[in-house]
């Protein structure tokens, strides 16, 4: 059992928890992930790592609540436990095995998207402590939505918020802002790291692309034992079929069939539908209204 | 109850659920022997000097010897015989091929049937979980420690064995539930989680043995650090033959193809099944499941289960399916449709990436190959489509790297298996033993389990030596 330490609500419907698990804590690297189970009934959950301590013993997951599971989780408290936590799984970002000399000389840009923010998070901070700053957007809907800005903000050399509605900071899409700092304030940027919707993370590199600039993106499939043996989280990249949970997550963005895993990614949407109305429709706080 | 009449020629018969109603269920197909039936079963064993069947079983069970504990009703007795043997006789009475081994020599068989000696090790061990037998007699505390890694059958038979001899064992699982394939795998209507697969892994807990779940070597730690920090005297690698293979036809990444590792994991484990868990599962209307393994079996019956309509799609014929007998006679039963001397040659799909069907190939056997299997031949201009919304692949699983490649100097072959000694399971590195599936590629539970005996002994005399 792995006790809940902390929850924050960081923005409507999203929400952050410190987990005891000191093995998963001790070995966790930036770029990999988790997997969650609630309870006995529950499904296991793929969750990607956004802050360890390895002194405490614990590992920082944000989550939004979109669907029946992560709803359920939402009602999860200080001091309760869930049943699993497994980790860390996944390859580590492709820089942590660089040489850092190399790394402080490339200009890397990482664009977030709403609460792909999370997991942008602990790979920012890799880099600032080992010397190395990069500039970093947050996309998100509008300023309530924007997560972790004085986080990030800590461990970056430039953070540029961007929200949909120009409610805070750059109106606009990401994409658009991207353009806006290589085109118009004559930014020059080596790499690319984009987290967010499998949507937004195709646009960006749509754009790096044409601008040649290398891309590297973390997908986030559809996952069951995330352990490489049942193939659900498969993609496409290069041509080649990969098992993003011990191939990935991240890959070189340019050669990712986004279409096809965005279709795979609506493989379970019915069940899913079915399952959150029924939990809403029994729930004891949100459906009774 | 009346006496049963015995023929010794022929078997006692063993009750079964019914084909029509269990296709609908995911209860267990064969009810097994009540106690009656196995004293009139074991009654036919001759209790042969030489033993031929013992020969036979991958971990040398004393066959006559528990046979004739059951024929004088002393079911205690029996099952202490086979805890001597095997940490997981409820499950092996059930999954053995035992028709290729112990039964294969049985003298009996000869001139008639067989003993039914898988059936009478699992009346035994049944018997001995509802009358809960003891059965955790271990040597006094040695004070070593040896990590097992993985609690599929080779690593509960070496962690189980180990712990009678005195060791302190912990078992390092990745998946949130011991019982590897046992519990992920193999279903419910064949091997039953709650009644038979749970008791047995108890009674690992009984002799002492930890297991510790939700830990994946090579990633939440590595066998380096078990072997150093941690203190472990000796390791074995039991961690199977888990990766899913897929043909590499177009189509194959559409919305509505699954491996079956994934379609059994959704539902064994993750009891998708059961209206009230989380986890969803999409059986389809019409399913296409393509290879003829005892996996491919489990997946069609699953499928079925769950609504569908099966086909099994093989390329070879029915004489050369390499599912047990009985699971295709079941499968048959229940209304699985055998559609072999067929290959799939690509998946089509509809405009949302959904598959709307699978075009084919039939086939026809050639000449034999240097193995002397008849080589499946593509008969020109046979294209057609067959028509389902769901293709299942079952084309067999090999080891996963994430060991192997996290080790230093551990040896592995071309096809990603542990180099390990066929007797004793050491491998390149000492210290480090390995055994199952990870060694073998996939093969059965039971040679899995002789696998973790054998190198359970060599565990011992490596860190006395030391």
């Amino acid at each position: 059992m792995f006790k809940i330490v902390e929850k924050k609500v960081l923005a409507p419907s999203i929400f952050l928890m410190d987990i005891e698990a000191p093995r998963v804590a001790k070995s966790a690297q930036p770029g990999q992930f988790i997997i969650l189970r609630m309870d006995e009934k529950g499904e296991r959950l793929p969750l990607t790592i956004c802050d360890y301590d390895r002194e405490k013993g614990t590992v920082t997951i944000v989550v939004q609540a979109i669907g029946c599971s992560t709803r359920r989780m939402a009602d999860f408290n200080v001091g309760d436990y869930f049943a699993d936590f497994v980790g860390p799984l996944g390859r580590e970002s492709e820089f942590i095995h660089e040489n850092i000399e190399d790394v402080k000389k490339k200009k890397v840009l990482f664009v977030a998207g709403g609460v792909g923010t999370a997991p942008v998070y602990p790979q920012v901070k890799w880099l600032h402590e080992n010397g190395v700053d990069v500039d970093v957007i947050i996309g998100a809907k509008n300023k309530e939505m924007l997560i972790m800005e004085d986080e990030m903000k800590a461990v970056c050399a430039n953070l540029y918020p961007a929200t949909d509605d120009g409610s805070y900071g750059y109106k606009g899409l990401v994409t658009d802002l991207i353009k806006d700092l290589v085109q118009n304030q004559g930014k020059q940027y080596d790499e690319v790291i984009a987290i967010g919707p499998m949507i937004m993370m195709k646009f960006v590199c749509k754009l790096t692309e044409e601008l040649g600039i290398k891309t590297i993106v973390s997908l986030n499939p559809v996952m069951v034992d995330g352990t490489g043996m049942c193939g659900a989280c498969r993609v496409t990249v290069g041509g080649e079929t990969k098992f993003a949970c011990v191939d990935g997550p991240e890959f070189d963005g340019h050669t990712v069939d986004f279409d096809e895993a965005m279709k795979r990614q609506g493989l379970y949407k019915d069940e899913e539908c079915q399952k959150t109305e029924s939990y809403e429709k029994n729930c004891k706080i949100g459906g009774a209204k | 109850m009346s006496e049963i009449k015995v023929d010794k020629m022929k078997r006692v018969p063993v009750r079964e659920q019914d084909a029509k109603v269990r296709a609908t269920n995911f209860e267990e197909v064969c009810y097994g022997y009540n106690e009656e039936e196995a004293v009139a079963e074991a009654s036919r064993c001759l209790g042969c000097k030489h033993k031929p069947c013992v020969s036979m079983c991958p971990v040398s069970i004393d066959i006559p010897g528990f046979i004739k504990h059951v024929a004088e009703k002393e079911f205690e007795l029996a099952a202490k015989e086979l805890a001597k043997y095997t940490a997981l006789p409820a499950v092996c009475g059930r999954v053995c091929p035992q028709e290729l081994q112990c039964e294969s020599k049985c003298v009996l068989g000869i001139k008639g049937e067989a003993v039914s000696i898988g059936k009478l090790e699992r009346f035994v061990a049944d018997w001995a979980t509802k009358n809960n037998v003891d059965l955790s007699q271990t040597a006094p505390k040695n004070g070593k420690k040896v990590a097992v890694i993985g609690s599929g059958p080779a690593g509960v038979t070496c962690a189980g064995d180990l712990a009678k001899m005195g060791y302190e064992i912990t078992v390092f699982e990745a998946l949130h539930e011991p019982g590897g394939v046992l519990l992920y795998g193999i279903p419910e209507f064949r091997l039953p989680k709650e009644d038979v697969v749970k008791p047995e892994l108890q009674n690992l807990e009984k002799l002492g043995v930890k297991i510790e779940t939700n830990v994946i070597v090579g990633r939440t730690i590595t066998i380096d650090q078990l072997l150093g920090e941690e203190g472990f005297d000796a390791v074995f690698i039991g961690s199977g033959a888990g990766l899913p293979k897929f043909m590499g036809i177009d189509g194959e990444n559409l919305n509505g193809v699954f491996s079956a590792n994934e379609v059994l994991t959704r539902n064994n484990l993750m009891k998708a099944f059961k209206e009230d868990y989380d986890t969803p599962i999409r059986p389809g209307k019409k399913v296409a499941v393509v290879g003829g393994g005892n996996v491919a079996m489990d997946a069609a019956r699953t499928a079925l289960r769950l609504g569908a309509e099966v086909h099994v799609v093989y390329r070879r014929s029915d004489a050369e399916l390499p599912a047990r007998a009985e699971e295709v006679h079941h499968a048959k039963e229940e209304g699985v449709i055998f559609d072999v001397l067929t290959n799939p040659v690509e998946i089509l799909g509809d405009e949302n990436g959904w598959v709307k069907g699978m075009k084919c190939v039939k086939m026809e056997l050639g000449e034999a190959d240097e193995s002397g299997r008849r080589r499946p031949q593509v008969i020109e201009g046979s294209e057609f489509i067959l028509d389902v919304d769901t293709v299942i692949m079952s084309l067999g699983t090999s080891p996963n790297p994430l060991i192997t490649d996290t080790t230093k100097g551990l040896d592995v072959n071309k096809w990603g298996c542990i180099v390990a000694d066929e007797a004793d399971g050491q491998t390149s590195r000492e210290g480090i033993f390995a055994g199952g599936d990870a060694v073998t590629g996939a093969a059965t539970v039971i040679l899995a389990m002789g696998a973790g005996k054998a190198a359970a002994q060599a565990i011992d005399k490596y860190v006395k030596s030391k």
